[in-house]
Parts: C-alpha cells; structure tokens; sequence
C-alpha cells in the first residue's frame, strides 16, 4: 500500500471514496431521466446529500465476493454503499425497471436485492426489522467465533419502531459486533425527528443500550469513515454493538413523488452548501491529493458506466407473469388457478 | 458436548413411554446431537428451561452458545433467529406462550415468510411454543394462533396430537428449509393417556400429510390437536348408542393443507363434519368447507358443518372456558345431526 496521506487512506482510496459517491449521484440522476421517460414504474429514492455517508461508512467494512467479509444491511438512502459492497448499476436499473434479468427476477423493488457471497442484503420496507435481522447474522458470527462484524442502515423514522428497539436491545446484549448506523436526515417521511424522538441526539440512545455511540457530520465522508472505522475495530475486537449517528439533511422527498413542500426552502438551499461530493472534491483538490484532471476522469467514468448500465436495462424484458408462481417453499409448487388451466376445471384441486 | 444425557431424556432408549411434551423435548434434544446448527432461544429456557421445562437440562448438556435466553422481546429474537438462519444455522425459537408471538407478527409475515420468494433464500427455522386453553389460562394464556399465519404463504403449520407425530414432525420440521410454526397444545403436554413407547430409532413424520385415526362410513370428522382425542370420544359414543360409523382424519400439519386426504374421506363417507378448538369465524374450517365443495361437491350427501370455539376471548373462570370450548357432546350432537342428514 502506497503512503497514507488521510484517515489512513492511501490516494487511490481517496479517489475511490470520490467515485462510489459520483457513482450513487449519477446512477439517482439517471433514474430520474428513466422515471420520466416512463420506465420506472414504482418510488423512486433518491440519497442527496447522504452520499458520504453510506460511502464513508461502508469503506470501514472488510468486502469480500466468497461470503467471508462483512455484511452490509443497506437502504434506498445508501446506494453507494450498495454499490461498494459489489451491487452494480446495471442490477440497479434492472430492479428499478422491474426486469426478469433483475436479481430478483421482478419480485421486489429498487435496492431489495440480495448477494450472500458479497455480503449484502437487501431491506424489507419495515426498516427497523433489519436490525432484528443483522442482530441474527451478527450473533452468527460471534457463535461462530469469526471476527466479522455487520453494519445496518436505517433512519429516524426506523429509529421509532419496536423491531429497532427490540434488535438493537437484543444486539447488545447478545455482544453481537453489529454497527447501527442511524441516517439522521431530518424527515421520516414528512415527519420531522422532533416529532420522533425527545431525544436530543440519536447518539444519547446508545447509553440506554450499554453500548458506545458516536456521532459524526455525514456530509464528510473521511469524517464518517474515521468514525466507522474506529466502531468497526472495536466491534472486531469483541467489544460488541456500536451505534453511529449520521447527521446531515435529506434534500430530496421521501420519493419522487413526494413534493417535498413541508420543508422551507432556505434550509435545503443552506445544506446544498454542504453537498458531500462538492465539498469532498474541493478538499481532495486544497489539499492536493488529486488533480482536477484526475477527478475529471473519475467523473466521466462513472457517467459512462451508468449510462452503459442504463441502456443495458431498458433494452431487457419485463418478466413473464406466469414466473409470478414458484419460489414460495423450497418443496412445494404454486398452483396454476384453474381458471387458467387448459381446459379449466375446478376439480382438479 | 460431553455431559451425560440428562436422565428425563433417555425414557424412549429406557422402552418407557413418554408424554407429548417428552417427545418434544427428545425430539429437539436428538436434532442438537445430530446436527451443530440446531441451536434454541427464547425466553427462560435455559437455567429455568422454559416455562413448562421443553429444554430442561439442556444449557448444561449443549452450553450458552446453544441454548440462549433472550430479552423479553419475541420480535427480537425471532427477527434474531431469521438473520442467523441466513447464515446456515437452524434456529429452534420458543415462543413462552403462542399468544405473545404477536410482537413477532410483522418479522414473520413481512420478512420471514417472504425471503425465499424476495430471493434472499430460505429460512430454515421453527417457532415453537405452548397453546390452547382448557387450562384456565384466562385471554392471554390459551389461545390458538394457526389462523393468524394461515394466510401467509411461504410458512408452514404443524399442530400434532400424539406424541409419536410431536417428535416425529418437530424433528421434520427442525429438518425442513422452509419456515414452520409448531404448535403444541398444552392440555396435550402431560396428559397421562397420551403417553406411549416410541421407537428407539430416528424416525420423522413428513409435514403435509394427515393421519387418518379411525375409519369409518357414515361420516368424516377432519380435525386437529386436542379436538382429536375429543373426536375419538365422540365416535366411540356414535358407535356405541346410534351405531353411526365415523372416519377421523387428523391433519397434524395444518399448512400446507392435506387436501387429498380429506377430499379422498369425504368421497367414501359423503358427509364432513370439520371440528376445532380455535374459535369460529375465519377457522379452517372455512377453508376446507371450500376446498370440499370445489373438488367433492357432487360426493356430499349433507351440508359440511363444523364444531368451534366460540367467536370471543378466551375467559378464564371454568364455566365459562368450558362453555367457551368445543365439547364431545357438541361433536356427538353435530354428528348425529349431519348421520341422520
């Protein structure tokens, strides 16, 4: 590895923070483009704004293509770390756009997907059941005695929920090496944090769990990733479950077909100040750890690959109906209604 | 790993009978033994092993990796035992009492039950635990919870009545790479005239498929759990005054629904009397009235009728559970009804 220059991070992987996240603004923006031209039928999500976050957090994670690494629980809001994890645009788009070549050949949504061997898996929309779930994979570690640790997404709104409460609670108990990133953007749909939590900080809960919790600007992403790394290595080293707190703003709706009109406008115009990629390329620039040139080409790579990805997805069919059946029980067929049979007949069970 | 075999659990190796809820616990004891990714949670099941002893012995024997005491918490721990599913272990949650795992409702149905057809892969676990009333539990200690999950495809139901079917479904279904709820009936888990001799030898009974009880030609009664042996006492007393001959099937898994074997009893015998302890109102009986009625219309010779609980909470005081319950006089009333049909 070639000198450390930031947060122990040598040039390459600087550069590399700076392309997940352009890779996750440009693969949203694309999406847009595809939803009105008609080709995304569902929500669409966006993560402006939080793209630091999910990259900064998901850099701390050992990645590994054999099911040995670290495991990644992601949400709409983390697309960039779904996209380190080894989740590809091209898959992206095919969830998106409801495709049979989708990894989940047209049954589930958007960032619902699912790989074991990279180690990611994908949400259910009650999001706070994913900590319940990642208390699971966490404890299987820890029965195991494998110094592997996962990380779980979810937001203020999540933060409400039983599940989030009775997983965490289990987590800790447990000793399980599981970090719980808490996406602090503000909005629970149109539901403000004051209007989820007394609590002044969602770092101020982690005490009444026994864990350690710490909370960090995530609009910097070599802030996020200082932190999550430091939360990582304690939960490798047997000290348990971890909590970080991810504060910054979602400057988009909850989906695209949120207007967004319960948040002043000022406000989302103060924290576009604070745009993740923006401030991130000014500072690799200042502090000459890349040349405008290199991030040009950064940039223009990631364009490329998205648009490839795009074009792949929307030139691929949408599943046959009939696929609808199957995949219930590992040993039981669903049946053809009999209306749809040959020659129907009720009868026939 | 070494310890001795606790002495309550070597009854069947001993030739001495057990009760269903001895089955129970052999069954989940043999299924550790024999496989390392059987691992139990739930609540008080170690030192104390659990509310009504199942796992008695059992964190001695296996130790705290295996036999993990949880935080109050059913979703918790059964959203827990879903992400170690994930990773190639094979969770065995108990729920203290079936009626408290509403909290887990929404990781069953929504995460659970699901994962296979979302791609995520399947889930081989089993949430097991006590029902059923007759105990004088009151509303929170004795109700039936099949109806509940029924609805949701991707799970499976099992509800035996004897212990021979207890073990031998509950090692099925520890075995089996689907979710499976495991219903076990607590008036069932000492009764001294379910105890019997099983078989020194590993055996399962395959989930899916009904028992047929008795045979019988004038009537089928398709029922399940302690409605059985309420059913047997029934028929015994058809027989005895009206000479009216019952068939009895006992579905044991009550989904995926044996369908053939009660459409195949109906087709011989005409007549079906569906009869179970959960309450009325959207019961399985509905369902299998309709699957009859779509594969077996022209064989009924009556209306299908069915003997239920009551359509209300569970209450506590004698009298009224009794009256809550379905009793044999109401099986033998509705029996001699659709026989005279």
């Amino acid at each position: 590895m070639s000198e450390a220059l930031a947060a122990g991070l040598d040039r390459g992987q600087l550069h590399e923070l700076y392309r997940y996240m352009c890779l996750a603004r440009e693969a949203e923006e694309r999406l847009e483009i595809l939803q009105k031209q008609g080709h995304v039928k569902g929500g669409l999500y966006r993560s402006l704004g939080q793209e630091g976050g999910a990259v900064g957090a998901a850099y701390a994670l050992r990645r590994r293509d054999d099911g040995t690494g670290d495991f990644l629980a992601q949400t709409i809001r983390a697309t960039g770390a779904l996209f380190l994890f080894g989740g590809t645009p091209v898959d992206y788009f095919r969830q998106y756009l409801a495709r049979a070549t989708s990894p989940t050949r047209g049954r589930e949504a958007n960032v619902h997907w699912f790989d074991f061997g990279k180690g990611f898996i994908g949400p259910v929309s009650p999001l706070g059941t994913m900590v319940e779930i990642m208390a699971g994979i966490t404890l299987s570690f820890r029965l195991r005695g494998e110094d592997r640790v996962g990380m779980v997404f979810g937001g203020d709104g999540a933060s409400s929920t039983g599940a989030w409460h009775e997983g965490l609670n289990f987590a800790a108990v447990q000793g399980c090496p599981m970090i719980m990133m808490v996406e602090a953007n503000q909005w629970a749909f149109s539901t403000p944090t004051r209007k989820n939590t007394r609590a002044e900080s969602f770092v101020d809960k982690a005490p009444g769990y026994g864990i350690f919790g710490e909370s960090v600007d995530g609009t910097d992403v070599l802030g996020v990733y200082e932190v999550v790394n430091r939360a990582v290595a304690r939960a490798r080293a047997g000290a348990g479950t971890q909590l970080v707190e991810l504060q910054y703003f979602r400057r988009k709706g909850h989906a695209q077909h949120d207007p967004h009109d319960y948040v002043d406008p000022d406000l989302i115009r103060e924290w576009e100040k604070k745009d993740p990629i923006d401030t991130y390329r000014a500072r690799l620039l200042s502090e000459d750890w890349a040349q405008e040139s290199e991030l040009d080409a950064i940039l223009a790579g990631t364009r490329a690959e998205i648009e490839a990805a795009a074009e792949e997805a929307v030139g691929e069919p949408l599943p046959e109906g009939l696929s609808a059946l199957g995949g219930v029980y590992t040993d039981i067929a669903t049946p053809v209604p009999w209306t749809r049979g040959a020659s129907p007949d009720p009868r026939a069970g | 790993m070494d310890a001795a075999i606790p002495e309550h659990l070597t009854r069947t190796r001993r030739g001495e009978p057990v009760t269903l809820l001895e089955a129970i616990s052999e069954a989940l004891f043999e299924e550790m033994t024999r496989d390392d990714s059987v691992f139990l949670m739930g609540e008080d099941i170690g030192a104390y092993g659990g509310a009504f002893k199942v796992t008695k012995g059992f964190l001695d024997h296996f130790g705290e990796r295996r036999v993990i005491d949880t935080p109050i918490a059913e979703g918790g721990f059964t959203g827990a035992a879903a992400g170690a599913a994930h990773m190639g272990l094979r969770p065995v949650v108990e729920i203290q009492f079936m009626d408290f795992i509403s909290p887990a409702y929404d990781v069953i149905t929504n995460y659970i039950a699901t994962s296979l057809y979302r791609g995520a892969g399947p889930l081989p676990l089993v949430i097991r635990g006590p029902v059923g009333g007759g105990n004088r539990g009151g509303p929170f200690h004795s109700q039936n919870v099949e109806m509940a999950f029924f609805h949701t495809p991707g799970l499976k139901i099992v509800y035996p009545s004897t212990a021979y079917d207890a073990k031998g479904l509950l090692k099925a279904a520890i075995r089996d790479d689907n979710p499976v709820i495991f219903e076990e009936h607590k008036g069932l888990y000492r009764a001294p005239a379910l105890r019997e001799v099983l078989p020194d030898e590993d055996y399962v009974v395959p989930l899916g498929k009904a028992r047929t009880v008795r045979e019988g030609r004038d009537l089928t009664i398709v029922t399940y759990g302690s409605m059985v042996h309420s059913s047997v006492e029934a028929a015994d007393t058809l027989d005895a005054e009206d000479g009216v001959s019952v068939e009895i099937i006992d579905l044991r898994t009550l989904l995926p629904l044996d369908e053939d074997a009660v459409v195949e009893s109906v087709k011989r015998t005409g007549k079906l009397l569906v009869v179970h302890e959960d309450t009325r109102t959207g019961g399985i009986a509905g369902e299998i009235a309709m699957r009859v009625n779509e594969r077996a219309f022209e064989w009924l010779d009556g209306p299908i009728l069915r003997v239920t609980a009551i359509d209300s909470p569970v209450p506590y005081s004698g009298p009224l559970e009794d009256y809550f319950l379905p009793q044999v006089e109401d099986i033998v009333t509705a029996s001699r009804y659709l026989a005279r049909y």
